[in-house]
């Protein structure tokens, strides 16, 4: 498997930690990580924040995988972000305007400083 | 082989404003101030060697018509759109008015891919012959119907040219005017058709109107066959990615970021972005084409793609 997904809790807040590169090979691996995450996810109970600073390129086909997680959440009420892009990936959100469509912060602290006061504590106690 | 572009823009015909002209004449002006251009020469060598191309020259307006000279004596074209109009008054200027031949594959029935055909001179002088080669059941009524009334004041009839329509089956090598051509079914409202065009070693796709919603690798897979090692993929470029996939998907259309990686897993030489917006002006395709340049250089491997962007008079030699 060339992807990991680590993920972590901060209160209200599942951040999520992919590794690596999401393309063809790995979208599949990558969208059925994600699903326990987003299945759980609703309005005013769980937040889901995908940190992808260790994530050195992503596909179109990483990037749909991106959208249906939005969607979804969307249709659940759920807030999702993603933030910390390296430059490479930062790069193909804006061609792809990716960075239009999705919630995108630059840090971790930055997101969870505008998602959740209760996670940004408990990520400041971690 | 040589590729020339008749008609580059998407969906429907576009002209540019009198604003955009002057907005062009008044970046030209300023940039050329103090530099002593008095004389044609002078001024066309600024504007060809020092304007942005968004400034000297536009994309164009004409829907769907490309052009493959094949060094042959019959003339090879990839659809009917209002850039068919242009091309065949071209034809009778430089070649006179009869003994031209055509072969025209077509992408689809979609108005924006025909409406160049009641246009289209060389079809109402006799001595002419028109092959039409398409996919679709449709393919004759469709042409039939839109110069007919009340859509059109001159009936198919009148058209004294010898026009054939040839049913393709897609998935199927032909050989036509010389060249090996095989269809592919894409995805789009009413199905469309990309072709690939191989002669003497060299090979050109025309992929318009295609989505790649890459929901099925096999899928994805079949296509990169098609594109296989082409020496030119034209391709539908009209919305970015996210639009795609999202408020515009099941639209029947494909982004820049989809053709640089299918190019790329292809190995393709070049890449031609294709089917422009209609509400793109020349300096956001002109951008288009500066982002999807930058995208092949951050992600390519051990293989270079070169990228260009379809412009209505543009010429690649292969």
């Amino acid at each position: 498997m060339d992807m990991e997904l680590v993920s972590k809790r901060f209160a209200d807040t599942v951040v999520l930690f992919p590794e690596g590169r999401i393309d063809h090979a790995t979208a599949e691996q990558f969208k059925a990580a994600l699903a326990p995450h987003l299945a759980t996810c609703a309005e005013g109970r769980d937040r889901v924040v995908i940190d992808m600073s260790g994530v050195e390129y992503i596909s179109s086909v990483g990037l749909r995988v991106l959208m249906l997680a939005s969607k979804q959440s969307k249709g659940q009420g759920c807030t999702l972000a993603v933030c910390g892009l390296q430059p490479v990936v930062r790069e193909i959100f804006a061609i792809s305007r990716f960075d239009l469509v999705l919630q995108v912060f630059p840090t971790l602290h930055e997101t969870l400083a505008a998602l959740s006061a209760e996670a940004l504590a408990a990520f400041g106690a971690a | 082989m040589l590729v020339r572009f008749w008609g580059t823009r998407g969906s429907i015909p576009v002209a540019m404003t009198s604003a955009e002209v002057k907005r062009k004449l008044v970046t030209a002006l300023v940039a050329a101030a103090g530099r002593g251009l008095d004389t044609p020469g002078k001024a066309r060598a600024f504007v060809e060697e020092e304007l942005a191309f968004s400034v000297s020259h536009t994309f164009g307006g004409n829907s769907s018509c490309v052009q493959i000279e094949t060094g042959g004596p019959d003339y090879v074209l990839c659809d009917l759109g209002s850039g068919a109009r242009v091309l065949g008054n071209n034809v009778l200027a430089t070649g006179g008015p009869n003994g031209h031949r055509f072969h025209v594959f077509m992408s689809h029935l979609h108005w924006d891919h025909i409406m160049g055909f009641p246009f289209f001179m060389p079809a109402y002088l006799p001595g002419n012959h028109v092959r039409i080669y398409g996919c679709h059941d449709a393919l004759e009524e469709a042409f039939r119907r839109q110069n007919a009334a009340p859509s059109f004041p001159v009936d198919f009839s009148r058209m004294a040219a010898r026009i054939e329509f040839i049913r393709l089956e897609p998935e199927r090598d032909y050989d036509i005017a010389g060249l090996r051509v095989r269809a592919k079914r894409q995805h789009h409202g009413g199905d469309s058709y990309g072709y690939r065009i191989e002669r003497a070693g060299k090979a050109v796709v025309y992929s318009t109107d295609s989505e790649h919603k890459q929901d099925d690798p096999k899928e994805v897979e079949a296509f990169v066959e098609f594109f296989r090692e082409a020496d030119l993929v034209i391709f539908d470029a009209q919305y970015s990615l996210a639009d795609a996939i999202s408020v515009k998907e099941d639209w029947g259309h494909s982004s820049n970021v989809v053709g640089v990686e299918m190019c790329q897993l292809a190995r393709a030489k070049r890449l031609c972005l294709y089917h422009h917006e209609p509400i793109f002006d020349d300096e956001r395709i002109a951008a288009l084409l500066t982002e999807t340049r930058r995208l092949e250089e951050i992600t390519h491997g051990d293989h270079r793609v070169e990228i260009h962007a379809a412009y209505d008079g543009l010429e690649i030699p292969l």
